[in-house]
């Protein structure tokens, strides 16, 4: 779905073959991802961590998303996990390791900082390549295939159709707030501003689904959903999850080797 | 405001997931056939809020209207907020997969309170009043969220508990625009749409 903010990733009728990965039944891709993170999550070795790592990045090149912004946007993190990560070394206790301004850092907290930021990268890149990599209805009808219930899939499905077009909307209000003369600041005035057009925003949205609603009834919508697609694991597919699966293992017999932490 | 996978302990993991479940399933029991249209572009409308980058001194942060969400959408809020964590994990690579239930929790229960508490006060309220209540709503949100955020990061060990300090303060300055955002977003929907309240409880509108 990263293609409804980057217009020059919209083609969905790509010309290229699709990449192994999208050919996989997409319930298996969001088990896989799943157990993946579970399993990684319990990994502290740093040899299985990497392994961990390795996969992601192995499934990131069979997943045919864009690898350089795809890895931005894995490294990408919230400043304060930033400055959590940069603070543990110093919060942890253990055997010094370095004194920056009077504060010692521990061998142990430096290890504990680089076993979350593995892990977290591992784990998010991992889901892009085998989730994020298909369209979001598939994502829709797969979860609702792997039961979660109706009305979430359907606010998953409506929100992922709208995104687009509210953000539209929003670059044509602010293009219109431009042509009168705003020009945000750090002031009071911008943050009302900036509340107005939000404000409106959700205006405009709550018109919109109206609108929708009275289409959808018309076409005789009674709250069900109806899901087009239906899937059927090849055996193609049962031979990547048994890879996958395979590979997970290993990665725990690795961590078995030095013993769960 | 995204916690991000292999931070935090199995017990903290699997209690936010618990009750992020219960929670999501409280709030898909409020929508009905009428409301699941608006419910889905509104929360559509919140994940754009989301990207809009607010200016702040030299820099910029991006906003999370949890607040806002929760007076708009009420008990339908948290699974509106946990199906955007779940696109914002896998599409943007913001936050992660086994921290879902924690991040949701994180966000769409102060989300759920602001809109328990300051809806009924907003609905009774006029003017300057409206304003008031919708800012303290958007900013006891932040509040809020900040506060579980941290929770989660001490409850999970004790080496967190520094940097969850740090959380908290850095997001006063963030409490402060959403509060003022909120109090301008629902000063004009009041004025605009003033139904917009009581149209997603199922009431006519």
């Amino acid at each position: 779905m990263a293609h409804v903010l980057d217009p020059a990733q919209r083609a969905l009728d790509d010309p290229c073959p699709p990449a192994l990965i999208a050919r996989r039944d997409p319930r298996l891709r969001i088990v896989l991802a799943g157990l993946f993170a579970c399993v990684t999550v319990c990994l502290s070795d740093f040899a299985a961590l990497g392994g961990a790592l390795a996969l992601a990045v192995l499934a990131l090149t069979l997943s045919g998303l864009p690898p350089r912004r795809t890895l931005r946007r894995m490294a990408g993190m919230d400043g304060f996990i930033l400055a959590m990560l940069i603070l543990l070394p110093f919060s942890v206790p253990g055997s010094p390791l370095i004194t920056v301004w009077g504060f010692t850092a521990s061998r142990e907290g430096l290890a504990q900082a680089v076993q979350i930021a593995l892990r977290a990268n591992a784990v998010i890149l991992m889901a892009m390549a085998m989730v994020g990599s298909m369209e979001a209805a598939r994502l829709g009808s797969a979860l609702h295939a792997l039961y979660l219930p109706e009305r979430l899939v359907q606010l998953l499905m409506f929100t992922t159709r709208y995104i687009e077009v509210l953000r539209e909307e929003y670059l044509r209000l602010r293009v219109s707030m431009r042509c009168r003369g705003f020009k945000p600041g750090t002031n009071l005035h911008s943050y009302r501003s900036f509340g107005h057009l939000l404000g409106m925003m959700l205006v405009r949205a709550l018109e919109r689904s109206e609108r929708v609603l009275g289409a959808m009834k018309c076409r005789g919508f009674d709250g069900r959903l109806r899901v087009l697609d239906t899937y059927a694991l090849s055996a193609r597919d049962l031979v990547f999850g048994a890879i996958g699966v395979g590979l997970m293992l290993t990665l725990i017999g690795v961590q078995l080797r030095h013993g769960f932490a | 405001m995204h916690i991000v996978d292999g931070a935090l302990s199995a017990p903290v993991l699997i209690g936010g997931a618990v009750l992020s479940a219960g929670g999501i399933t409280l709030g898909l029991k409020r929508l009905t056939l009428e409301t699941i249209p608006a419910a889905g572009i509104l929360s559509a409308a919140f994940f754009v809020a989301s990207l809009v980058h607010v200016p702040i001194g030299p820099s910029s942060v991006h906003l999370i209207l949890n607040g806002l969400a929760g007076l708009v959408l009420g008990w339908a809020a948290f699974p509106a907020l946990a199906v955007a964590l779940l696109l914002q994990a896998v599409f943007f690579g913001f936050g992660g997969l086994t921290v879902l239930g924690v991040n949701t929790l994180d966000i769409a229960l102060p989300a759920v309170l602001a809109g328990a508490i300051f809806r009924p006060l907003i609905a009774r309220a006029s003017g300057v009043t409206v304003m008031f209540w919708g800012g303290l709503g958007g900013a006891f949100a932040i509040a809020a969220t900040t506060l579980c955020v941290a929770l989660a990061l001490g409850l999970s060990g004790d080496a967190f508990w520094p940097a969850a300090k740090l959380v908290f303060v850095a997001h006063i300055p963030i409490m402060m625009i959403e509060g003022v955002l909120s109090a301008a977003a629902i000063a004009l929907i009041v004025q605009v749409r003033p139904d917009l309240f009581s149209t997603l409880r199922g009431e006519p509108a």
